[in-house]
């Protein structure tokens, strides 16, 4: 599905990953694991093409293809999914005519029918409930007013209706309370199929206590420096980062 | 942004201007040139009784002394008047009925997407088509007539209604206003007119379309708008032209005025020839006046415009609230693209006591375009308890153009309440990344941006015009970001 190969990104001149590899199978689903400032965010980003964020070696393979001078729109239609750390409000735009927007966009690129406003109400409205969100989030504008944790859950509704293959969960879990966590996870759970593959992006264990990465990775200073099973989450969770520092 | 991106938005701005075509109609025009015998040629040609050649030459002369202002912040090429034709129109003009207007203004006014037939018409829309210097039609007359509105071309009007124009033409914007208002008061071509008598709510749409067609030929409309004790009326323009390499001069005056309790609510969609997108060659120059007079207690006077066209706009819809209790709103779109420039914004000025008004606006500049928001408010001594609300808003897509704020304040009443917000931000990275991974292409999520951002201005236009608002800003944004 997704194989990141010696990745080395620069961000406005500066160097953040030093080589990264990953390889994520079909219906795996990776943890990758790391504090504030060691490049996690920034594999997110090169991933989905964000611009300022140059790869000057190295290669990002996606369905056996290299995407690294794919727009960040094609990689979208292609199957790749990020929920943001921090999603951006749009002020005037309504909730539902975006996420329509998105829907009808990947549905052009599969050669599918768009869907007409009636059609996508019925089809949004059956996603909803699997997020517990009130329709009421569908007539306000994109994530204005929302609060972080209805703001998750509005990443996931969309992720719930653009079924990408490839879902990376930018520090899902941070500002989110235990119901809404629970919420998520429950989501994520459902959706994870053999076809389907998770990049699971953390600080805390927090988030693991719900899902189960089959791979866990720890990032230090833009370098995979540890990768192992579930028990390394725990064991992180005990001893702390400064126990792999060394 | 970066100079690829750059690269793809000069590569998109070629898109053509959709409405840039010529109609080939034999058309009377007069040769350039400004003189009294240029008024004597017009007011002839109009059959005008002559207390209004009196009034155009009177102001002739007056203009002849002002001198051009140059304190806006625009710049454009000198204008010749020697230059510029005052008078074109079809030949073939005598109508008796719409069936006998010529089928080559028919196809043009269907290309634009006007109908001129009132089968065909869209419901409840009553339009005056103005071509170069005539109103060559206007639809559903008599219909109005039977509820007592007079809508017709301003030519008409003179002659038909002289006791109603001759008491409010210039009553709002005297002849001496401005340079370009005055050129106007001297050859003002045609326009619509619009009484709404006592206590009559207009039962449709009045709208007119300013067309212009002719080469060095310059649009000087007028219209006049009265709406009477109680009465009340929604009024829309829409203005386009064909791609020409020189610039063309329309200088344009709106005058309204609302009796006691009376509301008039006027909307533009502005889409003016731009001129060339690479070279800024040609274009409309839109030098309009337009001011409205709440002389009535409880009046209302509303201006909502959206402005996507023209090389250069300059123009401040104005409400003088001297009635009590009197509203005066300007809620306005701006863009400006490629080498457009526009200095556009209102002036409220409070005479009435507890007078209110409420101004929001919208810039929006993309490629090299240059806008400017100069907005004053004004609350003299006797208007006890007037409040203002104003809202600018700017928004940058691209890094080559630019957007200025100037609002002037002027309280001289202690009890006034002024609130004033403003921002200017550029069209956010993390907005545009944010639509692309969810597989929304650059151009269309920035249409979606933008059209979210003028969301609370398209609300207040009828709901026909807001989606035509909306299709129109598509149209123009189209490449601003690669």
């Amino acid at each position: 599905m997704l194989e990141v190969k010696n990745l080395h990104v620069e961000v406005e001149g500066k160097q953040i990953l030093n080589g990264i590899d990953l390889n994520v199978k079909p219906g795996e689903m990776h943890a990758i694991m790391g504090l504030n400032g060691s490049g996690k965010s920034t594999l997110s980003n090169a991933i989905t093409g964000r611009e300022n964020y140059s790869v000057t070696k190295g290669d990002i393979i996606y369905k056996n293809e290299s995407i690294v001078e794919m727009e960040p729109n094609e990689r979208a239609l292609a199957g790749i999914f990020m929920s943001f750390q921090y999603p951006t409000v749009i002020p005037g735009v309504n909730n539902t005519y975006f996420l329509r927007a998105a829907v009808n966009a990947k549905r052009k690129y599969n050669k599918q029918k768009e869907y007409d406003a009636a059609n996508f109400l019925k089809f949004v409205k059956s996603k909803l409930k699997e997020v517990e969100m009130d329709s009421k989030y569908l007539k306000r504008a994109v994530n204005e007013g929302f609060s972080g944790g209805e703001k998750k859950r509005n990443e996931m509704l969309q992720l719930l209706c653009l079924e990408p293959e490839l879902a990376i969960m930018d520090e899902t879990d941070s500002g989110l309370d235990i119901d809404a966590l629970k919420i998520i996870s429950k989501g994520i759970n459902n959706y994870k199929n053999k076809n389907r593959s998770f990049l699971v992006i953390t600080h805390y264990q927090r988030l693991l206590k719900y899902i189960e990465p089959d791979v866990v990775h720890v990032l230090i200073d833009g370098k995979i420096i540890k990768s192992g099973g579930k028990e390394l989450a725990l064991e992180l969770e005990e001893k702390g980062y400064s126990w792999l520092e060394s | 942004m970066n100079e690829s991106k750059n690269a793809v938005i000069d590569q998109r701005v070629k898109e053509d201007y959709k409405y840039g075509f010529i109609t080939d109609i034999e058309s009377d025009t007069l040769a350039p040139g400004i003189s009294e015998k240029t008024i004597h040629y017009i007011s002839g040609k109009k059959k005008e009784p002559s207390w209004l050649l009196d009034w155009r030459l009177k102001a002739y002369r007056k203009w002849l002394k002002m001198e051009e202002p140059n304190w806006q912040n625009v710049n454009y090429k000198n204008i010749d008047y020697q230059d510029i034709s005052y008078f074109s129109a079809p030949k073939k003009n005598e109508l008796k009925s719409l069936d006998e207007l010529d089928p080559e203004l028919l196809k043009t006014y269907n290309k634009l997407g006007i109908p001129l037939n009132e089968q065909k018409m869209m419901n409840g829309i009553a339009v005056d088509a103005v071509f170069d210097s005539v109103s060559v039609a206007t639809t559903f007359r008599e219909e109005l007539k039977s509820h007592g509105v007079i809508f017709c071309s301003f030519s008409e009007a003179a002659i038909d209604y002289p006791k109603i124009v001759q008491k409010y033409l210039g009553s709002v914007i005297p002849h001496t206003d401005n340079y370009f208002a005055c050129l106007n008061s001297a050859v003002f071509t045609d326009g619509s007119f619009v009484f709404i008598p006592k206590g009559i709510k207009c039962p449709m749409e009045l709208s007119t379309y300013f067309r212009i067609n002719e080469a060095k030929t310059g649009q000087f409309e007028r219209t006049l708008i009265i709406a009477e004790e109680g009465s009340s009326v929604s009024y829309l323009e829409g203005c386009t032209a064909p791609m020409r390499d020189e610039n063309q001069l329309h200088a344009a005056v709106v005058e309204l005025v609302a009796l006691d309790n009376a509301t008039i609510k006027y909307s533009t969609v502005q889409n003016w020839y731009p001129g060339n997108p690479e070279t800024g060659e040609g274009g409309i120059y839109n030098f309009v006046t337009k001011r409205g007079l709440c002389s009535g207690k409880n009046s209302r006077i509303s201006w909502t415009q959206v402005e996507t066209g023209s090389a250069v706009t300059w123009k401040y819809p104005s409400c003088i609230l001297k009635g009590d209790n009197s509203v005066g709103e300007f809620y306005s779109v701006a863009l400006t693209n490629n080498l457009q420039q526009a200095d556009t914004g209102t002036k409220m000025i409070h005479i009435g006591k507890n007078t209110k008004s409420t101004i929001i606006s919208k810039g929006i500049s993309a490629g090299k375009g240059q806008q400017t928001y100069r907005g004053e408010v004004k609350i003299m001594k006797s208007a006890d308890n007037a409040r203002n609300f104003s809202q600018c808003d700017s928004i940058l897509i691209g890094d080559r153009c630019g957007a200025h704020t100037f609002p002037y304040i002027d309280v001289r009443n202690q009890s006034a309440t002024m609130e004033h917000e403003a921002s200017t931000s550029k069209i956010g990275e993390d907005q545009l990344f944010y639509c692309n991974q969810r597989g929304i292409d650059t151009e269309d999520a920035v249409s979606m941006i933008v059209n979210g951002f003028c969301k609370e201005v398209f609300n207040e236009l009828p709901m026909e015009f807001a989606m035509e608002a909306t299709k129109l800003m598509e149209v123009s944004l189209e490449g601003s970001v690669g």
